[in-house]
C-alpha cells in the first residue's frame, strides 16, 4: 500500500477511536442539555428529530424548577452539608495526614494505609446501623445526619491525599524554623500549611464532590423534601405521580453536574498525583 | 505582678516542651481522625454484626440472640439466591467492560493530538458527575417510547418501532443496561489510572528494552503492563468494591426489577432492612459482602506496598 493511503488510514483509525469515546462519555450530557431546553411539544413527538432543536429553545423548564419545586432550597441543603464536611474534615485529616506522612518507620505507612482502607467500607454495609444511630440521636430526617456521616468517607480519603503532599514537603523547612525558635506545633502552622495551600485547595475540592456525589446515606436517612440534597432531590423528588417531567429533570440534573464537573478537571492532576504519591517508600 | 507573669512563662515553656516530643505530638496530631472513624464506621460495623445474629426489628426492639438463623433464612429465600449472582454478574461484567475500554480509552489518550485536553475533559465526565444524576440521564435514554437509542436504530432502519426493546422492562436487557451504565461510569477512572501508571514508567527503561530487541507488543506487555500491574490492581479493587456494594444506579434504574431480575445486594439490603424495617434480615444480606470485601482488602494490602512507580 502507497505510504499516504496508509498514512490517511491510520489517522482516520485513530480519530475515529477519539470520536468513539467523546460521544460515548459525553453523550449523556448532551441529551441532558437538549433536553432541558426544548420545549415539551417538541420533546415529546416522535416525527421529531431528537437530536437538535426543532422549535425555538425555552428556558421553561429551568424556570419552572426553581419557581415551582425545592431545587433552589436543595442547592442551599448541599452546600451547606458541603461546607461543614469540608471543615469537619480539614480539622481532622490536616494533622492525621501531616502526623503520617512524618512518622519515622513503617508504622506511620501502616496506620495510613489502615485509615484509608476504611475509604472500602460501603455505606450498603453501615447504612443499617447509621440509621439506628441517626434516629436514637435524634437526627433521623434531618440533614444534620449526613454532615456527622459524610467525614467517615471523607477523612480517609483526605488523609490519605494529605499525607502524600506532606511527604513532598522536606523536613529541612520545618527544621529551619524549630531552629529559628518555632515550637513543631508552629512550625507545621506557620511553614508547612502555607506551603501546602495548593493541596489543601484540592482536598477542599474533592470533599466537596464527594458529598454532593454521595447517595446512598442520603436515600436512607432522608425523607422530607425540604432537607434533601441536590443528587437526591433531583433523582428522587421531581418525579411527580408517576409521570416524568423530562425537562426539568433534565434541566436540574445538568445543574447539578456542572460545578462538579468543573472541578473535576480543573484538579484532576493534583488528584492522581496525590492518590499515586501516598504510599510510595 | 513579677512573679505572676513568671510563672505563666514557665508553665507555657512546659506545656511547649511536652508537645514538642514527636512521641506525643504525632498520636495527638492522628486522634481526631481516628476517632471519628472508629465512632462512625468501626461501632456501626460491629452494631450491623450484631443486628445480623438478632431478631430485631423497627417493630419489635429485642435484641435476642439467634445465632445464625437470620443467614440460613436468607440463604433458603430464592430472591436472595437470585440476587447473590445477580450482583457478581452485575460487578464482573461491568468491571471487564471498563477495563477493557479503559486500556483503550488510555491508548488513545497516550498520544499527542490537537484538542487532548478538551477530549479528556469529556471522557472524565461519567466518573466526575454524581452517579445518581448520570442515572436519571440515561433512564431517560432507556424510555420504552421515546428512547433516543431506539429512535436512531430506527432511523437507520435497523428495526422497525413494533419490535423495538423496551430496555428496561425485558429481564436480560434491563440487566445489560445496568452492567453498561455502570461500565460508563468506571472506564474514565480506568483511563485515568492506567495513565497514570504508563506515564510514570521512566523512559530509560522503555529505551532500555528497545535497544535490547523488544518490539511494541513485547515493551507492551512484558516490560510496561508487569510494572503498572500494581497500580492497576489497586483501580481494580477499587472499582470491584464500589460496584459489588452499590445500590444507586440499580435503585434508580430499575428498582431491582423487572421481578428481581437486576436486584444486587445493597439494593436487597435497603429493600429489607430500611423499607421494610426488618433490620437483622437486612444487615444479615448486607453482610453476606464482607467475605468479597475482605479478599479485596488482603489483595489491597498485598499490592498497595508493591508500588515502585
Amino acid at each position: 500500500m502507497p505510504r499516504p493511503l496508509a498514512n490517511v488510514l491510520r489517522e482516520g483509525g485513530f480519530y475515529s477511536a477519539v470520536a468513539f469515546f467523546v460521544i460515548l462519555a459525553a453523550f449523556p450530557f448532551y441529551w441532558m442539555t437538549i433536553t432541558a431546553l426544548k420545549t415539551n411539544a417538541d420533546l415529546y413527538n416522535l416525527s421529531n428529530i431528537p437530536f437538535w432543536f426543532n422549535a425555538a429553545p425555552t428556558l421553561e423548564h429551568i424556570k419552572y424548577l426553581f419557581q415551582e419545586t425545592l431545587f433552589a432550597r436543595w442547592l442551599w441543603n448541599s452546600t451547606l452539608i458541603g461546607g461543614c464536611v469540608v471543615a469537619i474534615t480539614l480539622v481532622c485529616a490536616l494533622p492525621a495526614g501531616y502526623s503520617l506522612a512524618r512518622m519515622s518507620g513503617r508504622s506511620g505507612e501502616s496506620l495510613g494505609i489502615g485509615i484509608f482502607l476504611t475509604y472500602l467500607v460501603p455505606p450498603t454495609l453501615l447504612f443499617l446501623p447509621l440509621s439506628r444511630v441517626m434516629s436514637i440521636l435524634g437526627l433521623q430526617d434531618s440533614l444534620w445526619s449526613l454532615v456527622l456521616v459524610y467525614p467517615t468517607f471523607t477523612i480517609p480519603f483526605c488523609t490519605w491525599l494529605l499525607m502524600g503532599f506532606f511527604k513532598a514537603v522536606p523536613r529541612e523547612i520545618e527544621e529551619a524554623a524549630i531552629v529559628d525558635g518555632c515550637s513543631v506545633c508552629g512550625a507545621f502552622v506557620k511553614m508547612v500549611i502555607p506551603l501546602s495551600v495548593p493541596a489543601i485547595l484540592t482536598v477542599v475540592i474533592f470533599t466537596f464532590t464527594l458529598t454532593l456525589q454521595e447517595f446512598v446515606y442520603a436515600l436512607t436517612f432522608i425523607s422530607s423534601s425540604s432537607q434533601k440534597t441536590i443528587t437526591l432531590g433531583v433523582a428522587t423528588d421531581l418525579v411527580r405521580g408517576d409521570i416524568f417531567f423530562w425537562g426539568e429533570l433534565m434541566a436540574g440534573a445538568l445543574i447539578a453536574a456542572i460545578p462538579v464537573a468543573i472541578a473535576y478537571n480543573l484538579f484532576l492532576d493534583r488528584f492522581i498525583a496525590g492518590i499515586t504519591g501516598g504510599a510510595v517508600k | 505582678m513579677v512573679a505572676i507573669a513568671e510563672r505563666v512563662a514557665k508553665r507555657r515553656f512546659r506545656f511547649e516542651f511536652i508537645l514538642d516530643r514527636p512521641k506525643v505530638l504525632g498520636p495527638l496530631f492522628v486522634s481526631p481522625a481516628i476517632l471519628y472513624v472508629v465512632a462512625l464506621v468501626g461501632v456501626p460495623l460491629c452494631l450491623a454484626v450484631y443486628y445480623a445474629i438478632s431478631a430485631y426489628t423497627i417493630y419489635n426492639q429485642n435484641y435476642s440472640f439467634v445465632g445464625l438463623r437470620n443467614f440460613i433464612q436468607i440463604f433458603h429465600d430464592d430472591v436472595f439466591r437470585e440476587t447473590l449472582v445477580n450482583t457478581f454478574v452485575f460487578t464482573f461484567g461491568s468491571q471487564i467492560l471498563g477495563l477493557v475500554l479503559g486500556k483503550f480509552g488510555a491508548l488513545v489518550l497516550l498520544r499527542p493530538f490537537p484538542g487532548r485536553k478538551l477530549v479528556r475533559a469529556l471522557i472524565i465526565l461519567p466518573w466526575a458527575v454524581p452517579i445518581a444524576i448520570a442515572s436519571v440521564a440515561w433512564e431517560w435514554m432507556f424510555d420504552s417510547l421515546y428512547s433516543v437509542i431506539n429512535w436512531t436504530m430506527i432511523a437507520l432502519g435497523v428495526m422497525d418501532r413494533s419490535d423495538a426493546p423496551n430496555w428496561l422492562g425485558d429481564p436480560h436487557l434491563a440487566m445489560l443496561c445496568v452492567i453498561v451504565v455502570n461500565a460508563w461510569r468506571f472506564f474514565p477512572f480506568a483511563i485515568i489510572i492506567f495513565l497514570a501508571g504508563i506515564t510514570a514508567v521512566p523512559q530509560d527503561v522503555i529505551d532500555a528494552a528497545t535497544v535490547d530487541g523488544a518490539g511494541f507488543w513485547r515493551r507492551n506487555y512484558q516490560i510496561i503492563l508487569p510494572m503498572i500491574a500494581p497500580i492497576v490492581v489497586v483501580g481494580l479493587i477499587f472499582g470491584t468494591v464500589f460496584t459489588f456494594t452499590d445500590l444507586s444506579i440499580v435503585y434508580l434504574l430499575t428498582m431491582g426489577g423487572p421481578v428481581n431480575a437486576t436486584s444486587v445486594l445493597g439494593f436487597e439490603g435497603f429493600q429489607v432492612g430500611i423499607l421494610s424495617g426488618d433490620v437483622s434480615h437486612g444487615a444479615a444480606i448486607s453482610l453476606v459482602m464482607l467475605p468479597v470485601l475482605f479478599i479485596m482488602v488482603v489483595l489491597m494490602l498485598r499490592f498497595i506496598r508493591r508500588r515502585d512507580i
